[in-house]
C-alpha cells in the first residue's frame, strides 16, 4: 500500500497512474490522504474530475468504490437496507414457541443487512477510495444524511448502533454545481475547482492519451479546442471531448486539421445543434482563411 | 506577528469581504499547512484556497485578498525595519541605467504579457515606472498613472499590431496593470514610510469575469431551482392522503416490525402537479440594460416549464409564448421578440394601467389559483395611472403574484416609479443579477402571506 509522503509523490504517482494533475490537484490529493477529509471537486462537465478519483485508487492502490447520485436517491440505495425477504423466511422458519425476543434479536443482525456502496466504502477491510458521484444531481436531506459519514465515517443503524469505519477512506464529492450545495457540507470537506486546463497542460494531457499522434497535430488540435471555448457555446468542449477527437483524428489518420477535416469530426467536441452551426460558421471559415492564405 | 495571529487575521480580512470562514475552516487550514511545503508561495496559497474558499466566487475573492492582505504584510514590515530596496537595485541591471530604450521595452512587456511570466511582468512594471518616473509625469494618484503608463507602451486589445501578431487580451492587459499598481503601490509606501488605510474590495474586481454565455448558463441554472420550488409549493395546504396509493413495497418493509402484520400503510409520494405560469416582461427603454437579462430568464423559463405564457409589453402586450416554444436560440430569440416589442410599442413609453386591462382580457379566463404571476418591469408609469386596482383583480385570481424590479432599491418610488402603488397585491423582489435571482428562488421556499 502506498501513503504518499509529499506533495511530489502524489503529483509524480497520479501521473504514473495516467493522469496529469495541476499543481492544485496534487496538492489538495495529498492533503486529503494526509488529513483525512473528503474533496469537494467541483468544476465544468468533462475536465476529469471522476478520472481524478480512479487515478487516485489506482496511485494508492485502493479498490473504488462508486455512488452515482440522481434524484431521489436516498438511504436504502445509498446506505443499507434489510433483506426484509430474508427477514420473512426467517421468521416463518422459526419454530413455533421461540420466544419473541430471540427472533428479534435473531433478525436484526449483520446477516439481514443488504450493504449499499457507503457502508461497503465504511466497512470494508482494506482502505478504499470512495467516490460520492454528482452531489449535486441529489436532494438536499440527502446531504444532511451524508454528514455523519464525512465527518466521523461512521453510520448509525437504529436496530445496531452505529458502525464505525475500520479503516479511512479517501472521499471525493464532484459536483457540476448544478445548484448550491449546503454550507454544512461544504464545512466539512477541503475544497478543489477544477477548470479546463492551459493551452500546454491540455497538450500534455491528449499527448499522454494518444502518443501516437503526430505532435503538431495534437498542437493543432489544443489550438482548435482553444478557439471553440471562446465562442458562446451551450456547452464547450471539455478535455474527454479533446481526447475523444484525438482518438478520432488518429483513427482516420489524419495528418493535417483543415476545414474538411473539422467539419467532418467536429460532431465530436461540439453536441448541441445551435452550437454546431456556430462553430462551423467561426472556426471552419477560420481554418478554410489559414489554408488559404498559407 | 506570528504566523498563527496572521492567517487568523487573514481569516479576518476574508469575512470582511463575505467569505463565510469558520473556526473549522481555519482550524482546517492550520491542519493543511502542517503537512505542506508552506514556505513556498504556490502550496502555501493553494493548501489555504482549499480550505477556506469553497466555491469560485469565494476562490476569485480569496485570489484578490490574499494578493492584498500578504502584499500588505510585507510592506508593513518593510515600513517597521526600515528596509529599502531602491539603494541597491538602482545601481545594477534592474532599472538598467537612463538610457531605456521605449520601443525596447514595449516589446519586451508584450512578450512577457503573452507569455503570462509574472516575474517577468514584475520587473518590466517596475522598468517603465522607474522611466515614467524620470520623465516627470507621475501624478501621485496610483489608477492615473497605470493608465498612463499603459497608454504611453502602447498596450491596447483592440486593433490588429504592427507585427501582426495576435493583439492582446483584455485579461492580460488587466494582469499586468495589477503588476503596474502594485509596484507604484510600494513605492509610494517606500517614500511616504506608511501604509495606505485599507479598501475593500469593489464589485467589479470582486465578480467572476463571465460573457454573456456563462451568464446564460447560471440564468439557466437559477431557473432548474426556481422550477423545483414552484413545482412544490402549495402542497403543504392540500390534502395530502385524498388519493394516495399504497407502496405495497415500503408497507410490506413496515409490517417487519409487527411481525408481518401490516398495520401500518405506507404511500406512494405524490406526484406534483406541473405550475402554470404567466410572465410579463418590459422592453421599454428604460429597462432596456436589464432586459437581456430579462429574456435570458424568460429563454431559461422556457426550458424548464411546459404550461408557460410569456407576454412583453410597452404601451401594450404581446403574446411571445409561440417564439420561444419555435426558437431554441437565443439570438435568434431576441430578435424575434425585437420585432414582437414594435407591436407593442407605439410611444415608446408603457401604460402599465393599459397592459393589466388588456392582460386581463387575455387571460381573465384561465387564470386560477395555481398559476404563478411573474412581472418583470421598473414600474415606471411615465405619469400615467398605475392601475393599481386592475392588477389587483390579476393578483387576486392567479395564486402568487411576483414582481421582479431590475432597480435597485434606492430608486424606487423616485420620479415616475409607483412600485409603492403595486406592492400590497404582490411579493417584490429587486432583481438585476442572477445572485438576486437566486435570493428569490429562495425566498419562494417561503410559504405564501396569503
Amino acid at each position: 500500500m502506498n501513503a504518499p509522503a509529499s506533495v511530489r509523490d502524489v503529483d509524480a504517482g497520479l501521473r504514473a497512474a495516467g493522469y496529469l494533475p495541476g499543481e492544485s490537484t496534487a496538492l489538495v490529493s495529498f492533503l486529503a490522504s494526509r488529513l483525512g477529509k473528503p474533496v469537494l471537486v467541483e468544476g465544468p462537465a468533462g475536465v476529469g474530475k471522476t478520472e481524478l478519483a480512479k487515478a487516485l485508487a489506482r496511485y494508492l492502490d485502493r479498490t473504488l468504490v462508486r455512488l452515482q447520485c440522481y434524484e431521489g436517491l436516498d438511504e436504502a440505495k445509498a446506505l443499507y437496507e434489510w433483506n426484509y425477504r430474508k427477514q420473512l423466511l426467517r421468521i416463518q422458519a422459526e419454530a413455533a414457541g421461540t420466544g419473541w425476543d430471540a427472533v428479534q434479536d435473531d433478525i436484526f443482525g449483520e446477516e439481514f443487512l443488504l450493504p449499499r456502496p457507503l457502508m461497503n466504502a465504511i466497512a470494508s477491510p482494506e482502505p478504499v477510495v470512495l467516490l460520492i458521484d454528482e452531489i449535486d444531481k441529489t436532494d438536499q436531506e440527502f446531504e444532511a444524511m451524508l454528514l455523519e459519514l464525512l465527518s466521523d465515517f461512521q453510520i448509525s443503524i437504529p436496530e445496531l448502533g452505529r458502525i464505525e469505519a475500520r479503516t479511512h477512506p479517501v472521499v471525493l464529492l464532484t459536483s457540476n454545481n448544478s445548484r448550491e450545495l449546503t454550507e454544512a457540507l461544504k464545512r466539512r470537506c477541503l475544497y478543489l475547482w477544477l477548470d479546463y486546463p492551459s493551452a500546454e497542460h491540455e497538450l500534455e494531457i491528449v499527448r499522454l492519451h494518444t502518443p501516437e499522434l503526430p505532435e503538431a497535430v495534437a498542437a493543432k488540435l489544443v489550438e482548435v479546442i482553444a478557439l471553440v471555448r471562446e465562442l458562446d457555446l451551450k456547452k464547450p468542449p471539455s478535455i474527454a471531448e479533446s481526447i475523444d477527437w484525438a482518438r478520432a483524428l488518429l483513427l482516420l489518420g489524419a495528418d493535417e486539421i483543415d476545414e474538411d477535416v473539422f467539419r467532418s469530426t467536429m460532431s465530436i467536441i461540439v453536441k448541441h445543434r445551435t452550437d454546431l452551426d456556430v462553430v462551423s460558421e467561426r472556426v471552419g471559415v477560420r481554418l478554410g482563411l489559414a489554408a488559404r492564405s498559407s | 506577528m506570528t504566523l498563527p495571529a496572521r492567517i487568523v487575521d487573514f481569516g479576518e480580512a476574508l469575512r470582511a469581504e463575505g467569505v463565510a470562514v469558520g473556526t473549522s475552516e481555519l482550524l482546517d487550514a492550520f491542519a493543511a499547512l502542517g503537512e505542506v511545503p508552506w514556505r513556498e508561495r504556490g502550496p502555501f496559497r493553494e493548501a489555504l484556497a482549499a480550505t477556506l474558499a469553497k466555491s469560485p466566487d469565494d476562490r476569485r475573492v480569496f485570489d484578490l485578498v490574499f494578493d492584498r492582505f500578504f502584499f500588505r504584510a510585507v510592506e508593513e514590515q518593510a515600513v517597521r525595519r526600515e528596509v529599502r530596496e531602491s539603494e541597491g537595485a538602482d545601481g545594477d541591471g534592474i532599472t538598467g541605467g537612463e538610457q531605456i530604450d521605449l520601443d525596447n521595452l514595449r516589446e519586451q512587456a508584450i512578450q512577457a504579457i503573452r507569455d503570462g511570466d509574472e516575474s517577468a511582468m514584475r520587473d518590466l512594471a517596475r522598468l517603465a515606472i522607474a522611466a515614467f518616473g524620470r520623465r516627470g509625469e507621475g501624478s501621485g494618484v496610483l489608477g492615473v498613472d497605470v493608465q498612463r503608463i499603459r497608454r504611453a507602451l502602447d498596450l491596447r486589445t483592440d486593433g490588429p499590431r504592427q507585427d501582426g501578431s495576435e493583439p492582446l487580451t483584455r485579461e492580460q492587459i488587466r494582469r499586468f496593470e495589477q503588476q503596474l499598481r502594485r509596484e507604484l503601490e510600494r513605492g509610494q509606501i517606500e517614500r511616504t514610510g506608511k501604509l495606505p488605510p485599507a479598501r475593500p474590495l469593489n464589485e467589479l474586481d470582486r465578480a467572476l469575469p463571465s460573457g454573456p454565455l456563462q451568464d446564460l448558463a447560471a440564468v439557466h441554472r437559477v431557473v432548474m431551482q426556481l422550477k423545483r420550488r414552484l413545482a412544490t409549493q402549495g402542497h403543504e395546504t392540500r390534502g395530502r392522503r385524498a388519493k394516495a396509493h399504497v407502496d405495497v413495497r415500503r408497507t410490506m418493509r413496515a409490517s417487519l416490525q409487527t411481525g408481518g402484520v401490516p398495520v401500518e400503510l405506507r404511500y406512494k409520494p405524490r406526484r406534483p402537479r406541473r405550475p402554470e405560469l404567466y410572465v410579463l416582461c418590459d422592453v421599454s427603454t428604460s429597462v432596456t440594460s436589464a432586459s437581456v437579462f430579462f429574456l435570458s430568464v424568460l429563454h431559461a423559463l422556457h426550458d424548464s416549464f411546459r404550461k408557460m405564457r410569456s407576454f412583453v409589453f410597452v404601451e401594450r402586450i404581446s403574446e411571445v409564448t409561440d417564439v420561444f416554444t419555435r426558437e431554441r436560440n437565443f439570438k435568434a430569440v431576441s430578435e424575434a421578440i425585437g420585432r414582437d416589442a414594435g407591436v407593442a410599442d407605439v410611444s415608446g413609453y408603457t401604460d402599465y394601467g393599459r397592459v393589466w386591462r388588456e392582460f386581463l382580457q387575455m387571460v381573465s379566463d384561465d387564470l386560477h389559483p395555481r398559476a404563478t404571476v411573474i412581472v418583470l418591469g421598473d414600474a415606471r408609469t411615465n405619469g400615467r395611472d398605475p392601475r393599481a386596482d386592475v392588477f389587483a383583480q390579476v393578483a387576486a385570481r392567479a395564486g402568487r403574484t411576483f414582481w421582479l424590479n431590475p432597480e435597485p432599491q434606492l430608486y424606487w418610488n423616485y420620479g415616475d416609479s409607483v412600485v409603492r402603488a403595486y406592492a400590497p397585491f404582490c411579493e417584490l423582489h429587486e432583481c438585476w443579477t442572477t445572485k438576486q435571482l437566486e435570493d428569490f428562488v429562495k425566498a419562494l421556499a417561503r410559504p405564501a402571506h396569503a
